[in-house]
Order: C-alpha cells, then structure tokens, then sequence
C-alpha cells in the first residue's frame, strides 16, 4: 500500500524530515509515535501533499504509484486521506455540503454520475449515529462552532463515508474525553479491511488500547528509530521516549 | 507558487456577456441643454408637468458639481459627449405580443438567459425587459390586471396614469438629491412602473432586465415602486451589458414607497460589463435607490449582488418614517481586477420604535477596490428605534483593498446602535483542507466564498440565489492570498 524511501522534506527551510523509510503493507494499522517536533505531523502533511512542506530528497509510492506526482486534492481522489490534528473551520459551509462535494469530487474522478442525494443522506445519517452525532451537524457550517471532541468526530465521519484506501490520522486522540476516544476508536475500528491500511500518528499509548494496531514505530529527530509490535507502545508509555533518542543520537 | 498560477488562469477568464446586437438606433445628438430634454419629453408624449419636472431638474442640475467623495478613481465624464436618448426602431404603436418583437432583441435576451416565453410563465416571473431605453415586451399583464397590480414601463405610466406619477415622482429621491438624481430626474427615459393597490398580495414575482446597448448612450432609468396599505410585492432587477472598449454611464433613480403595514422587497444583481482586466472599458454605475417606509409598521428589504461595472456607487437606503416600520439592506459586493466598488446603505430612523438591519458582504480580488460606506442615523423621534448592522471583508490575493466607513449619527438616548466587523482573507488551511478531501481549487474558493455570503444569499429569491451563486462564481475564478 504505502512505501516510503529515505524521505527528507523541509518546512521553511528548515529540514524536519531526515532518510525516513516506512512500510505499510495493504490491510495493516501502523502507529507512527514520537516526542514533540519529531515531524509526526511533517509526515502527515506531506503525504496529503500540503503546500510549502517540500520534499527535497527520497521517494513514497502509494499503490504502485508515485505519490509525490500528485496534487493533494488528487490523492484524496486516489484514496488517500488525512484526518486533520486541528480541523479547519469553513465558516457559512455546509456540513453536509463538503462532504457531498468531496464524495462526488471521488465519483467524477471516476467517470460515476454524482451521488443520489437521498441514497447520500441515509448514508450519512447511517454513519452519523455510528459517531453519535446529532443530525443537526449536517447543517452547521463545517467544523463551526464544533468543540475538539465534535471535530475529531466529523473527521472520522468524512472518513467513514469517503472510505479511503490509506487514512492517515494525525493526533485524532488529542483533546479527546475518554468517551469520545472509544466512540473515535469504534468508527475508526469499523473501517479496518484487508484493503485499506491505516496510520495512527500519536504522541500517546492511550488510543492504542482501542485501535491494536499490527505495527509501531518510533519517529526521532525526523528518522524512523525503532519499529516494533505493540509492545513497543506499551513500553513507551512506561519509559518515555528518553532512551530511545539518547540511543538515536 | 504552483497553485497561485492556476487561480491566475481562472481569474483571467472573460466576460461572457460580451457582444453587441446592430439594430437601428433612433438616437438624439450627444450633448444636453434645455432643448434636448423637450426634446425627450416631447418624443414620450409627456404631460406638461413632467416636462416642467424634468427642465427644473436640469436647471438645478446645471448649478450641482460632479461628487468626488467616493472611494473611486476615473477620469473625468464629458456629460456633453453623450446621447441622451436612444430607441430601438419600432412600429407607432409598439409590439402587440412577442411576435412583433424585434427577432435579434428576443436573441440577445436568449444569449443572456432572459426567459422572455415559456420559461417566464413556467418560473412564474412577469419581464418588463427594457432595451437601452424603450422597454419592449410585457407579459403577465393581464394576470397582474387581475389582482389589480399595475407593473408597466415608466413611459406607459406617464400616460395610463398620470396622476399616480405626479403624486410619487421624486417624493422619496428628489431631483435636486444630489447630481446623478438631478441629471436623471432630467433625462430620465423609460424604466419600470409598479403599484400594488391596498391589501393586494402581488401574485409573482416582478422582473425587469435592463441591458445598455447603443455606443456611447449613457443609461438613465426611472424605476417607481408603490405598495398601497397591506400591500406585498417582491421586484427583482437583474442586468448585464456587453462588452465595449468606451466607458459608459449609467446613472438610475428608484423610489419605493412603502405605506401603512406594506412589503417591498427590491433584489438586484448586478452584471454590468466591468472592464477588462487593464482596467479598459466597464460602466460606470452611478445610481440612487431609496425607499421610503411612509406608514406604520411598513417595512422594506433591499438585496444586492453587485459583481459587475467598471466603478459602482450606490446606497440603497431606507428612510423609516412610519412608526415601527423596518429596513433591511443585504449585500454582496464583490471587485476583482481593476474594479471600484464604494456601496452600502443610510438608514434614517425617524419614527418610533423603528429598526434597521444591515448586513454587507464585501469581496475583493485582483486590484479590486471594495468600500463600505454606510449611515445610521437616529432622529431626536426615533425613540427605542434599533439598528444592527454587520460589515464583513474577504480579500484574495495581496494586491486588492477592503474599506468600511460607518457614519453613525445618533440623537435619541433611547436608540440602539450595534456594529459588527471583520476583515479576513482565504486561508491556505482552509483551502488545503478543502484540496485534502478532493475538492478542487476552484471549487474550493466557490465553496468559501458562498459560505461567506450565505447570509445574503439566503435572502434572494430561490431562483435568483442559484443565478448569483454562478455570477459570483463566473466573477470571482481565483485570487487566493
């Protein structure tokens, strides 16, 4: 699914991404974790394709494809998609209304006639009480006024109903109430397959407990420094990350 | 930035209202005197008292300096150098159904989308559709006879009933208001009419789309709206011009009058051709709408969407003379390459317990200018009268300005004033965030931008809150900073 080879990239000049390689193989849950300014979220954004986050050096290969070839609205077509660390409010934009234009950016991609609006909604409505969202999201400007918790959820929600091959979840657990993080980690939990992978970037073991994930790695200083089973969270949580940058170092 | 090139492309993008239609113009000799406006007058078989209406105006006219206080640069307007007055040829008696109607007028409305047949009826809209200055074909006349409602090219009115024309004209905009009513109020040559009897609900929605045409003729309509005791009606006024290298004036006038219990809702959008994007050609958009809510609890609604002309400046207002009576002012305006926008609203408080609401939504892309000039002011009589008003600015691009000048004048203690403002521009985490779930750019800005005006679109009629989503659209292709 998704390959990344000795990956440099700079943010303002300054280089945050130094040789990282990682490997996730089709049907499998990663966690990539780290201390802050590791550039857990270096990676994510430059998976997504964000502006002003320069690769200057190394490859990543999404379905046999050239990843970097692409502009980031398509690699969302491609199937890639990134739940945001802070979800961006679209102040006046319907809810609902973004998340029809994104699903039918996906079909026209595809030679599909645009979504039936019905059929859509139902859909939607279906997903919403899987978050244990109030409907009257759907018409709230997109992320308006939304608490961190109601934010993350509508990103799980985009996630559950664009169904992405590749989801790269960046700090989903952050600002998270424990029952809000099961509810996240149940939506997320239904969308494992044996055709999609998915990346959990976090800083902590907590949302590990409710996403197992198959593979964890640890990202220092811009390198991957240490893979491992789930073990290695648990090991994490005991002893910090000290030890694992005075080894990289 | 990669990204920044491809907006460009879109911005670049022309006018698509661009092309002129030859039809014989029956045009007078640039240049204005006494003898042009009898001339005028003449020509429309006016009573005398219009006629006399009309020389006083120029008179006082004659005595007025052209305003230079808007937020607006042009060079100076030669007012001998333009033709007062053109029509279209046609048979004495004008057209007695579409049949008659000149084939190349009816194909220009078709190129503008102007659903003059069946797509009128079936969208339930009466079309007064005024070419340069005669207006051409009515339809709906005679459900509209009905209920009473009379809604007829100005020039008609003068005849059909004079009476009501001596009794309104230029009873809420004077034509000594200021120098573009003066000079309109003396060469003023066909607009609309309407008045809606006591206790009579319009039964449509009213249309008129007015269109400039012949070369070097400036545009001087005369719009007159009356809505009677109890009386609802809602007009809306679009327009769009084609494509001409010379600057052209347009300089209207329209009263609404609004008596006791009455509802006017007046919604425009605006299209003029703007000028390319040197800043070459475009009209120059010079116009003064204000009503007048004279009864109680009367209560008039102005909507704009204002995308198009070289320069705009206008202020629809509301004078609030009736106890409780309401006024409302919502706005698009959006600037993008060389355009100049100074609009907003006055609202006068006169009578108690008035209230007022503005909301004005300002866009601004290219090297647009975009100004918001606004007044609220509380006469010593406006006890608990109440005014909100709410100024946002978008800006795209580095290269564009936004500007708010609110004039507030209050002079009741028990008045209450509130003013909200905010300036902002399209964020890069908006867009990526858009571009992260496979919108594309362009859409994305559309996406944005729309949410921005929602607030304003949503008091648009239905049909013409889909037609301004895609004009602002059409306008707007780009410039994100």
């Amino acid at each position: 699914m998704l390959k990344i080879h000795n990956l440099h990239a700079t943010v303002d000049g300054k280089e945050i991404l130094k040789g990282l390689d990682l490997e996730v193989p089709t049907g499998e849950v990663h966690a990539v974790m780290g201390p802050n300014g590791s550039g857990k979220s270096t990676l994510a954004y430059v998976l997504a394709g964000r502006p002003g986050y320069l690769v200057t050096a190394g490859t990543i290969t999404y379905e046999g494809r050239d990843l970097l070839a692409l502009s980031p609205e398509d690699r969302a077509r491609a199937g890639v998609f990134l739940g945001f660390q802070y979800p961006v409010e679209i102040p006046g934009v319907n809810n609902v209304y973004l998340l029809k234009a994104a699903v039918n950016a996906v079909r026209k991609q595809r030679g599909e006639p645009e979504v039936d609006a019905f059929e859509f909604l139902s859909l939607v409505r279906e997903k919403m009480r899987l978050m244990r969202m109030d409907e009257s999201m759907l018409a709230r400007g997109v992320n308006e006024g939304f608490s961190g918790g109601e934010k993350k959820r509508n990103e799980i929600l985009q996630m559950l109903v664009l169904e992405p091959h590749l989801a790269v979840l960046d700090e989903t657990d952050s600002g998270l109430d424990i029952d809000a993080l099961k509810i996240v980690a149940q939506g997320v939990n239904t969308l494992r397959a044996p055709e999609r992978s998915l990346v959990l970037v976090t800083h902590y073991q907590r949302l590990l407990e409710h996403i197992v994930p198959d593979r964890v790695h640890v990202l220092v200083n811009g390198r991957i420094v240490r893979s491992g089973d789930r073990s290695l969270a648990v090991q994490l949580e005991q002893r910090g990350y000290d030890w694992l940058i005075s080894e990289a170092a | 930035m990669k990204e920044a090139t491809q907006l460009e492309d879109m911005l670049a993008r022309g006018y698509q209202h661009g092309f002129i239609t030859e039809i014989d113009a029956d045009t007078v000799p640039p240049g204005l005197d006494e003898d042009v406006v009898r001339l005028i007058s003449r020509k429309k078989r006016e009573p005398a008292f219009l006629t006399a209406w009309r020389l006083k105006a120029l008179r006082h006219w004659l005595t007025m300096r052209e305003p230079h206080w808007p937020h607006a640069h042009y060079p100076p307007i030669d007012y001998q150098a333009i033709s007062y007055y053109s029509a279209p040829k046609r048979n004495a008696e004008g057209p007695k159904s579409l049949a008659e109607v000149d084939p190349k007028l009816l194909a220009t409305y078709e190129k503008l989308g102007v659903p003059l047949h069946e797509r009128a009826r079936l969208a339930g809209v009466a079309v007064d559709a005024v070419f340069d200055s005669v207006s051409v074909a009515t339809t709906f006349k005679q459900r509209l006879q009905e209920a009473g409602v009379i809604f007829c090219p100005f020039s008609e009115a003068v005849t059909t009933h004079p009476e009501l024309i001596e009794r309104y004209l230029g009873s809420v905009v004077p034509y000594s208001d200021n120098f573009f009513a003066a000079l309109n109020s003396a060469v003023f040559s066909d607009g609309s009419f309407v008045y809606v009897p006591q206790g009579v609900r319009c039964p449509m929605e009213l249309s008129t789309y007015f269109r400039i045409n012949a070369a070097k003729t400036g545009q001087f309509e005369r719009t007159l709206i009356i809505a009677a005791e109890g009386a609802t009606v809602s007009y809306l006024e679009g327009c769009s011009a084609p494509q001409r290298d010379e600057n052209q004036l347009h300089a209207a006038v329209v009263e609404l009058i609004a008596l006791d219990e009455a509802y006017i809702k007046y919604s425009t959008v605006q299209n003029w051709y703007p000028g390319d994007e040197h800043g070459r050609g475009g009209i120059y958009n010079f116009v003064t709408k204000r009503g007048e809510c004279r009864g109680r609890n009367a209560h008039i609604s102005w909507t704009q969407v204002e995308t198009g002309s070289a320069i705009t400046w206008k202020y629809p207002s509301c004078v609030l003379r009736g106890d409780g009576s309401v006024g409302e002012f919502y706005s698009v305006a959006t600037v993008n390459n060389r355009q100049q926008a100074d609009t907003g609203t006055k609202m006068i408080h006169i009578g108690r317990d008035t209230r007022s609401t503005i909301i004005s939504k300002g866009i601004s892309a290219g090297h647009g200018q975009n100004t918001y000039r606004g007044l609220v002011k509380m006469l010593p009589s406006a006890h608990g009268a109440r005014n909100f008003t709410q100024c946002d600015s978008l800006l795209m691009g580095g290269q564009c300005g936004a500007h708010t000048f609110p004039y507030v004048e209050v002079k009741n203690p028990t008045a209450t004033v509130e003013h909200e403002a905010s300036t902002s521009k399209i964020s890069e985490d908006e867009l990526f965030y858009c571009l992260a779930r496979g919108i594309s750019s362009e859409d994305a800005v559309n996406l944005i931008v729309s949410g921005f005006c929602k607030s304003v679109f949503k008091e648009l009629p239905m049909e013409f809150a889909v037609e301004a989503q895609k004009l602002l659209a059409v306008s707007l292709e780009g410039a994100v900073g």
